[in-house]
């Protein structure tokens, strides 16, 4: 398979070149990827930013290899211009240029974009795609055109993309939600108190977060993106944080410090009720609770042993035991702990050699392997496909969100500007 | 003898002339001036009277001014006190990195207030526990709060009652020092103290 990449600025594609010390523990195989070109003549801007979206929204799921035409017709081949629904689709072109896929958006219609993805060996159209789509400016847009490109994911892999989803963070002391890509910030909690710990529900439209008050810190379930939000009532006083979602939605799981140390305590969102502590830690801490997938077990953090590791229970607090296991005196503090979408793994940050890095433990084997070693790595997050981690890194000197693939190796740097931590990414939202 | 002296007076105009020369004319009896006598009687009174309360009012102004001064003093005295009692109660305390024992070194700190809130009864405290910003983020909210409870247990292992002193954690959120090297970190990992009620008045402990 030849791979080609095809001249020049490709309009608006941000792609950011992989990091140095980031590929500890991965092996990538360059060439294995199939090749995939994004087709359309961008006459306005609204095509513009559909093409640039999707283009790029395609790039970041890692999993092609991108070929770019440029936007004027600089290469001679005549088939930019094309503005019929169909046209004439240069196969061979494309195939020699190293492309197994190619994808067109076609002009978009009003409330309607249509997208045909070809399959360029077989040289015919694999999937026809239309999808409402709302004006450029509505609140709306961007989400929708994240839903073409995973469409278009899911026409060529079979399986739809993660680009229709968000991330959550606390940057300056607020909580805000941002598109996979990195655009389109919008802040979540206001600004009138310190906000922390924020954490998604189980469809993308709800999220919980803590906002700090003189003695302690409240939990909010906060909709997305109406905005309104409600408090939870157990915790009105003392300090509460690290709320986390059952997959069904119908309880929440969070932490409590108070006089009695700290522990994990579940709620029953559903039916508004029924506090009940799973942990009585005594001497030990147990916190950061994220739930299995099926909903059954939960992994956490305790300090039993002297230092945080990782362990897990059932969700009603029993059965608890060691999860990540650790060499006492030699592993470094681990923490943060979240489990995968596909519940195959684990992801957490452990000191080595005084910063923390980023793990990913598999579940039934039990073992782990390292994924960064430059800088400061921590508080992982999985993407919905469960090959994509955000994490904060200050590798470049402020504390900034990355996504790292997990198959390629590949880093890049979703934030900037003021520092961002305690990232967390939303499931697809449909 | 004040009033006896015009009346030497006139005796001694008598004896003068007696002793002037010949034959004596006889003398007239010189004529006692009983009313200038009474008027300089009446007036030296009036002046003797005047001092006498001139003097009193003197006297009791400057008590006036002693008691008021006394008492500002006292007041004085009793803000250092509550000022210095104050800084006592507000020193901090430090921890190693990831760790939530007292040192020994800060041990007499908390000393110092456990003799404050044996001396000032209706006094209730705060403390809150803080982190330095490496270690997790949410990791370090439970670890101020070992913190805050390691200095409330201190307190009330030595007989301080427990519902005094209340805890809080902040975690690594609220630095003093925002650098990031040792030197701010080792500041950053602290019990804060605060006075929640009773702290108007504040009683200094004997010897301090």
């Amino acid at each position: 398979m030849v791979l080609a990449l095809v001249a020049a600025a490709a309009p608006a594609a941000a792609q950011n070149p992989p990091t140095e010390g980031v590929r500890v523990g991965i092996t990538y195989q360059p060439g294995m990827r199939p090749g995939l070109i994004v087709l359309g003549a961008a006459r306005t801007a609204l095509a513009d930013s559909l093409q640039a979206i999707v283009a790029r929204d395609l790039d970041f799921s890692d999993q092609f290899e991108l070929i770019t035409l440029p936007p004027d017709d600089s290469l001679g081949l005549g088939e930019i211009g094309t503005t019929g629904s169909l046209g004439f689709v240069n196969y061979r072109l494309y195939g020699a240029l190293g492309a197994d896929y190619a994808v067109r958006i076609l002009p978009p219609e009003t409330d309607r974009v249509t997208a045909l993805v070809y399959d360029v060996r077989q040289e015919l159209v694999r999937r026809e795609l239309s999808l409402d789509l709302p004006p450029l400016g509505d609140p709306g847009f961007r989400l929708a055109v994240h839903r073409v490109s995973d469409e278009v994911m899911r026409a060529v892999t079979g399986a739809p993309g993660i680009a229709a989803s968000r991330l959550a963070f606390v940057r300056e002391s607020r909580v805000y939600r941002v598109d996979a890509d990195g655009a389109d910030a919008h802040a979540v909690s206001g600004p009138g108190a310190r906000a922390f710990s924020p954490s998604w529900g189980p469809r993308g439209r709800q999220l919980a977060y803590m906002e700090f008050h003189d003695r302690g810190g409240r939990l909010y379930v906060a909709e997305v993106p109406a905005g309104q939000r409600r408090l939870v009532p157990p915790t009105e006083e003392s300090l509460n944080y690290t709320p986390a979602f059952s997959p069904d939605g119908r309880t929440l799981v969070f932490t409590r410090s108070g006089n009695d140390g700290t522990d994990l305590y579940s709620w029953n969102l559903a039916d508004n009720c029924c506090l009940q502590r799973l942990t009585v830690g005594r001497f030990a801490d147990n916190l950061s609770p994220t739930f299995s997938p099926d909903g059954r077990r939960l992994a956490y953090v305790s300090t039993r042993a002297g230092l945080p590791q990782i362990y897990a229970m059932s969700a009603d607090g029993t059965g608890q035991e060691l999860f990540a296991p650790f060499d006492y005196g030699v592993t470094g503090s681990s923490n943060a702990p979240e489990w995968s979408p596909d519940g195959l793994s684990l992801a957490f940050h452990r000191d080595v050699a005084g910063s923390p890095q980023i793990f990913v433990m598999d579940v039934a084997g039990k073992t782990v392997r390292q994924l960064t070693s430059a800088g400061r790595n921590e508080d992982p997050t999985w993407a919905p496909d469960g090959r994509h981690l955000a994490f904060v890194s200050n590798r470049t000197g402020s504390r900034q969100l990355w996504v790292i693939d997990l198959e390629t190796g590949r880093v890049r740097q979703i934030t900037r500007g003021g520092e961002a931590r305690l990232p967390a990414w939303s499931p697809r939202i449909d | 003898m004040r009033f006896s002296i015009p009346l030497m007076a006139g005796a001694g105009f008598v004896l003068v002339a007696l002793a002037c020369g010949g034959q004596p004319a006889p003398a007239p009896t010189p004529a006692v001036d009983s009313a200038a006598i009474r008027d300089s009687i009446a007036r030296a009174e009036a002046t003797r009277r005047a001092d006498d309360e001139r003097r009193a009012r003197e006297a009791a102004e400057r008590e006036r001014l002693a008691r008021e001064a006394a008492a500002r003093d006292s007041l004085a005295r009793l803000a250092a006190a509550t000022e210095r009692v104050r800084g006592m109660l507000a020193a901090m305390i430090n921890f190693d990195y990831d760790k939530s024992n007292i040192r020994p070194g800060d041990a007499a700190v908390l000393d110092q207030k456990i003799a404050i809130l044996q001396a000032n009864p209706a006094l209730r405290i705060s403390v809150t526990g803080h982190c330095d910003e490496r270690g997790s983020d949410e990791y370090n909210l439970a670890l101020g709060n070992r913190r805050a409870l390691a200095a409330r247990e201190y307190l009330v292992n030595r007989g301080i009652a427990a519902d005094r002193i209340s805890t809080a954690s902040r975690g690594e959120e609220q630095p003093t020092d925002p650098a990031s090297n040792e030197a701010a970190w080792s500041r950053n990992r602290r019990d804060e103290f605060a006075i929640t009620a009773g702290g108007d008045q504040l009683r200094a402990p004997g010897g301090m």
